[in-house]
């Protein structure tokens, strides 16, 4: 029997042992499913609720699908809901967010690329005692600074207006990107920076020409990290955004929190779903650089 | 005119003198070899005179400018490294151009050099790759191309083919080599690879520990070696070094009593009877069945055999210490661990060194 099945003469086999699915495993997997649970449950409701009608939510059955699927809760949400007393829907501060947005991701990867290639690649003076010092600003808690911030910005005559929101997300992320872009330009091989540099010699060409061109890995990382963390802020946004100038998460907020009479479900979720749209759009686009960013950033060379 | 020199370089790292005091001068067309164990600051010397790292003090010349504080690009220098250092984002074209990039050359004169580098190293059909799609041997070539087109004075090399394999770096050998002969700049090149500074160089200095212990034509430092440590790091095998004492008439006595004939030896000076010597015997000098002119002959054991097909090295029982020596597998073929072999050594061969100062007499 086995003469038959057994493979022509002169090739070697090792039979490799059957995968086979252990105690531990089913214990595992048990896990990921109601971890998948715990998140999807919730998302599933938030999704179903904000197409249903007032009168359906009223029966109470939350997860029952909607028997008519309409949009009516989205639109009210984005164009007529009430924050505070303007009534203006989401659409403001979705606005406000994008305006809050472009500059500070702008300037603060701008910055930091530049901070981070000259404290890397250049021999700047101080540089070991700069580096700590950035460190240490990357994690002083934001609440401690408040204070002095809104009053730097008071002074600026910026409070209260999307600039003061998006001057504070530069200024703060910056500690934190400098440091990574510092550390991303190290591991670059130093013959090359020395190549360029008896080839050309300035330090915004070679910055421009070769270093940035490598440079878009880590690009992607902090582009994600940065919108993330800017559209997803409540805190700066509702300190020193003022009435005018606040993001789409405090607008939010606020619909939500401050309302007289029956509280409109569908019309809340609808407007959660509308806020965390956009970072949800990014993750999904930019996703498959991300990993890989993060996968090249891991290994030397 | 660029006739490049150290004048008294001293570089510190922190409190680590890394040179001491250094003086080198290498002519217009030169090939300057620096050849040395690794750590003793040949790559230190380099990036000095590259301006990537600056001297603690000293001044370097380049014909007659003083280029000592000058930036790297304005030094008129072109560099190929070790790891090739070619800009990963860029084209072998867009490599060649930023060579270029700071020259404020005209655009058709930008062209006409990177077609000429691409004809001289055959590279043509590679343009508009990147340098991950090369082979190693393609990259060196693009970086040499890279130096070239910038019509520098100086063309430093550090260790360009180490990292090639055997074969790939002797026809890169050849090739620069040629390239030299035809372009005839001055170079520098850096290298721990003892035939790639015979074959190529014009000039070799041999540095230790910061310091140069020879400077001169390869034949030169092959010949007559200037002290103890350059006898022992030039050649392959290395040179056998034997103790010796003077006596008078020209004659010196081994460690083990045989004699040694310095009759025909080229003294600078001759030492009186009593010095202490050091006789430096090149292994592929000894002769099996030789000329009856011999400076020394000894019969010995052998210790041990290595055949490597063109030659056999013969490590024989001198005393404690070991003799070798190089024969032709015609005289030695028939040799076997422990039979006992006549050698002798030509009168006019011989290297003698100061045992105390080291110093060649
Ligand atoms: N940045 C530095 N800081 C401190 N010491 C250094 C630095 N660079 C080099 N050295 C020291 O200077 C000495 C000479 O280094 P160098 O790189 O010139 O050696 P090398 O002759 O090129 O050696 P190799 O053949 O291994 O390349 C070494 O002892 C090294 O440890
Ligand atoms: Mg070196």
């Amino acid at each position: 029997m086995t003469e038959t099945s057994s493979p022509p003469a002169g090739t070697v086999m090792f039979p490799r042992p059957k995968k086979r699915i252990r105690g531990r495993s089913i214990a595992i997997l048990v896990f990921l499913t109601m971890a998948a649970l715990f998140f999807c449950i919730p998302l599933y409701v938030l999704v179903t609720t904000s197409f249903k009608t007032m009168d359906q939510i009223r029966e109470g059955a939350i997860f029952s699908l909607p028997e008519v699927w309409t949009f009516e809760a989205w639109r009210y949400a984005w164009d007529e809901a009430c924050s505070g007393i303007t009534c203006e829907g989401l659409k403001r501060g979705f606005v406000n967010s994008l305006e809050i947005l472009f500059p500070s991701l702008i300037a603060s990867i701008a910055i930091s690329a530049v901070t981070g290639y000259a404290l890397a690649l250049w021999s700047v003076r101080w540089a070991g005692g700069f580096l700590f010092l950035l460190f240490l600003c990357a994690f002083v808690p934001f609440q401690i600074i408040m204070y002095p911030l809104i009053v730097i910005t008071v002074n600026m005559g910026i409070y209260g207006s999307i600039w003061a929101v998006a001057f504070i997300h530069t200024v703060l992320a910056m500690p934190v990107l400098t440091l990574i872009f510092r550390n991303y330009y190290k591991d670059i091989p130093p013959d090359i920076i020395k190549a360029a540099v008896m080839d050309n010699g300035s330090f915004w060409r070679i910055f421009i020409e070769i270093i940035l061109p490598m440079s878009g890995n880590i690009l992607i990382v902090v582009l994600i990290m940065q919108i993330t963390s800017i559209w997803n802020d409540y805190l700066i946004g509702v300190t020193f955004g003022g009435l005018g100038a606040q993001p789409m998460t405090v607008n939010l907020a606020n619909m939500v929190t401050v309302t007289t009479g029956t509280v409109s479900y569908n019309v809340n979720m609808a407007a959660a779903l509308q806020t965390a749209i956009p970072p949800l759009v990014i993750y999904f686009v930019l996703g498959k650089f991300f990993v890989e960013g993060i996968a090249a950033g891991a290994v030397k060379g | 005119m660029p006739r490049v020199s150290f004048e008294h370089i001293v570089k510190k790292f922190g409190e680590v003198m890394v040179l001491n005091s250094l003086n080198l001068a290498v002519d217009d067309g030169d090939f300057l070899v620096l050849l040395g164990p690794s750590g003793c600051g040949k790559t230190t010397l380099l990036n000095l005179l590259a301006g990537l790292s600056d001297v603690t003090s000293g001044r370097i010349m380049i014909g007659n400018r003083d280029v000592t504080e000058l930036d790297p690009k304005d030094r008129r220098l072109a560099m190929v490294f070790q790891s090739y250092a070619l800009y990963p984002t860029k084209t072998v074209r867009g490599n060649l151009r930023f060579g270029l990039s700071a020259s404020k050359l005209p655009q058709e004169e930008i062209e006409k050099r990177i077609a000429w580098a691409a004809d001289m190293l055959q590279i043509g059909p590679l343009m508009d790759r990147r340098p991950a799609q090369l082979s190693g041997g393609q990259r060196q070539r693009v970086a040499i191309g890279r130096a070239l087109v910038k019509h520098a004075d100086v063309l430093l090399f550090d260790e360009p083919l180490s990292n090639l394999d055997a074969k790939l770096r002797t026809e890169m050998r050849m090739e620069i080599k040629k390239l030299h002969e035809e372009l005839n700049p001055t170079v520098v090149y850096v290298t721990h690879d003892q035939i790639e500074a015979m074959t190529m160089a014009t000039r070799i200095a041999i540095m230790n520990g910061g310091k140069i212990e020879q400077f001169g034509t390869p034949d030169d430092v092959y010949e007559r070696p200037a002290n103890l440590f350059v006898a022992g790091f030039i050649g392959s095998p290395s040179m056998n070094l034997l103790p010796a004492t003077v006596e008078p008439g020209g004659q010196a006595r081994l460690a083990d009593g045989s004699p040694l004939d310095m009759s025909a030896y080229a003294f600078g000076a001759v030492p009186p009877p009593g010095t202490a010597l050091m006789a430096g015997l090149r292994p592929e000098h000894f002769a099996l069945a030789g000329p009856a002119e011999a400076a020394c002959r000894f019969t010995l054991k052998v210790r041990h055999i290595e055949r490597t097909g063109s030659d056999v090295m013969l490590a024989l029982a001198f005393g404690e210490a070991t003799l070798t020596v190089r024969a032709a597998p015609a005289d030695a073929g028939h040799l076997r661990t422990g039979d006992p072999v006549s050698v002798q050594f030509p009168k006019d061969r011989l290297n003698l060194f100061d045992a105390g100062s080291g110093r060649r007499i």
